[in-house]
């Protein structure tokens, strides 16, 4: 069994009669050779970690660069206040998305999903519906195994990684991850899972990496909260039965290709974009010439 | 493909190859040298010596010579700590001819003064590569267990450490042969299947033409423990 492509998978639930998640659990046994309770209490151990991560954020912290930290804080204070234009859910979607990416600039740990640029993505979108709704940890589980199988056909088929893809590769990824989770939690089927996966990266296509002073901060920190709105808009498209025109394994060639070609300005190495403005270059020399610690 | 690298590490921020990779590297030379070091110099090429003490690179690698794994919460504070574990420490940059951007080179001392340097390059993803040790060039992961055998550059030496491997039921995953000059040093990296326990490397030190056996044990998952094969 591979997870080389979506389809692959699709034909696996079918000559397995399995669900997504299922399939993917199935090939995690095989390829790593454990057992369903190790694998399972790898999930686990993997989601408690994502827990900790968001319940022991304080907001006090900043990173080196003194450019990242608190925002997160500021956007829950300001969504208790209960008149944030986004409401309950999604308000606080783009705070534990900018909560969790800015732990992760600060040096604090984070689970990487499916890189540590893009860490604020699916816990964004599935920790506040733990609040809001009565969610069993098999329901989590199922999820996140949704989650891995969506990254690691994209992981194969195009890139996860900034250097080779572009941002779309790191948040387009982990938005596409997301967003089949919250369709595979709301008991959507494969065909629905690849729709909302296909929105995602649709809606994300050629997003540049242009991190200022080759730092995980700007514009990384906010663009989780993109990828994490952007995968609950993907998944209610699709739970509403709105369908993607082009097949999920296009649109994931599609972003591969895009990939390949971004100019290697845009491409990770802070010589582009943002990086590239008065501004990123300025936060660059400052960076040089100080050691700095973290507080 | 291991799901577990889509979901995962578990890693201290902000980046899994300029920090989780460091870490590692770190923990390799600490592995690698046999013992805690008590005094090290530290290189950073490339986009480790350009962004590196932004990504905490610098920390990570101090911190993985400590012991901390990437997902240690002291790596912010391995500086500190390192105070307290009595390793004095030098972070440099340097240019180097064909390497990975993100490369290090580590010269570590252990305290009856053994000295160990090797170069290593993190890939992405929190995997790294050991690229040279002591000036000789090879290829190692860490994703194996991991033999490193320095011996003298004599015919046999190598049949002879196969074979006790052979005869331990270890099956070897990758190797490679490596030496300075005719007659010299050189230097068997040979990653195993299995596990090799301490009396069995200790045996290997005994074969003839042996200078020295040094190995790294894959990392073993915690949270395995308790749950039935």
């Amino acid at each position: 069994m591979t997870l080389d492509s979506m389809h692959e998978i699709f034909e696996s639930m079918e000559t397995l009669n399995k669900p997504f998640w299922e399939v993917v659990l199935e090939y995690d046994i095989e390829e790593r050779q454990v057992t369903r309770q190790q694998s399972i209490a790898k999930m686990l151990s993997t989601w408690q970690a994502m827990m900790d991560a968001a319940d022991s954020y304080t907001g006090k912290r900043r990173s080196v660069s003194g450019l990242v930290g608190g925002d997160g804080l500021k956007m829950r204070q300001y969504t208790m206040r209960g008149r944030s234009l986004s409401g309950g859910y999604i308000s606080e979607v783009i705070a534990e998305a900018l909560s969790m990416a800015e732990s992760n600039a600060c040096m604090r740990r984070i689970v990487a999903a499916p890189t540590a640029g893009a860490c604020g993505v699916l816990p964004a979108v599935l920790l506040p519906l733990c609040k809001y709704e009565e969610l069993t940890q098999v329901q989590i589980l199922e999820a996140l195994y949704v989650a891995c199988g969506i990254g690691a056909v994209i992981a194969h088929k195009a890139s996860i990684a900034g250097a080779s893809g572009g941002c779309q590769a790191e948040i387009g990824t982990a938005s596409a991850m997301a967003a089949g989770a919250l369709v595979a939690l709301r008991g959507g089927d494969g065909q629905q899972i690849g729709h909302a996966v296909a929105m995602a990266i649709k809606n994300l296509l050629g997003l540049v990496c242009d991190p200022v002073a080759g730092l995980v901060e700007v514009p990384c920190v906010k663009r989780n909260v993109i990828g994490a709105v952007n995968a609950v808009s993907a998944a209610d498209m699709a739970l509403a039965g709105i369908e993607s025109r082009i097949d999920v394994d296009e649109v994931i060639d599609a972003m591969g290709e895009v990939g390949r070609r971004l100019p290697v300005e845009f491409r990770e190495t802070a010589l582009g974009g943002l990086a590239a403005t008065p501004t990123g270059k300025a936060v660059k020399k400052r960076m040089r010439h100080s050691t700095p610690e973290p507080q | 493909m291991d799901i577990f690298d889509i979901l995962g590490p578990v890693m201290v921020g902000p980046s899994s190859s300029h920090t989780a990779g460091a870490a590692r590297i770190g923990c390799m030379a600490r592995t690698l040298l046999g013992s805690a070091p008590v005094k090290a110099n530290i290189y950073l090429h490339g986009s480790f010596a350009e962004t590196g003490s932004g990504h905490g690179t610098d920390r990570a690698l101090v911190g993985g010579l400590l012991g901390m794994q990437p997902d240690d919460l002291r790596i912010p504070f391995a500086f500190d700590e390192a105070k307290k574990a009595g390793l004095a420490f030098t972070v440099d940059t340097i240019e180097l001819r064909d390497a990975h951007p993100n490369t290090a080179v580590i010269s570590v001392w252990s305290a009856d003064g053994r000295n160990l340097e090797l170069q290593a390059s993190s890939l992405g993803g929190g995997r790294i590569m050991v690229n040279k040790l002591d000036g000789i060039d090879v290829n190692f992961t860490g994703a194996y267990n991991t033999l490193v055998v320095r011996n003298h550059d004599e015919n046999g030496t190598l049949a002879a450490v196969t074979t006790i491997l052979n005869q331990l039921r270890i099956n070897v995953a990758n190797m490679s042969l490596c030496r300075h000059k005719r007659g010299g040093d050189a230097l068997m990296v040979i990653e195993t299947d299995q596990h090799i326990k301490p009396h069995q490397v200790a045996f290997l030190k005994e074969l003839p033409g042996i200078l020295s056996v040094t190995y790294y044990d894959k990392e073993v998952e915690s949270d395995d423990a308790g749950f039935d094969a």
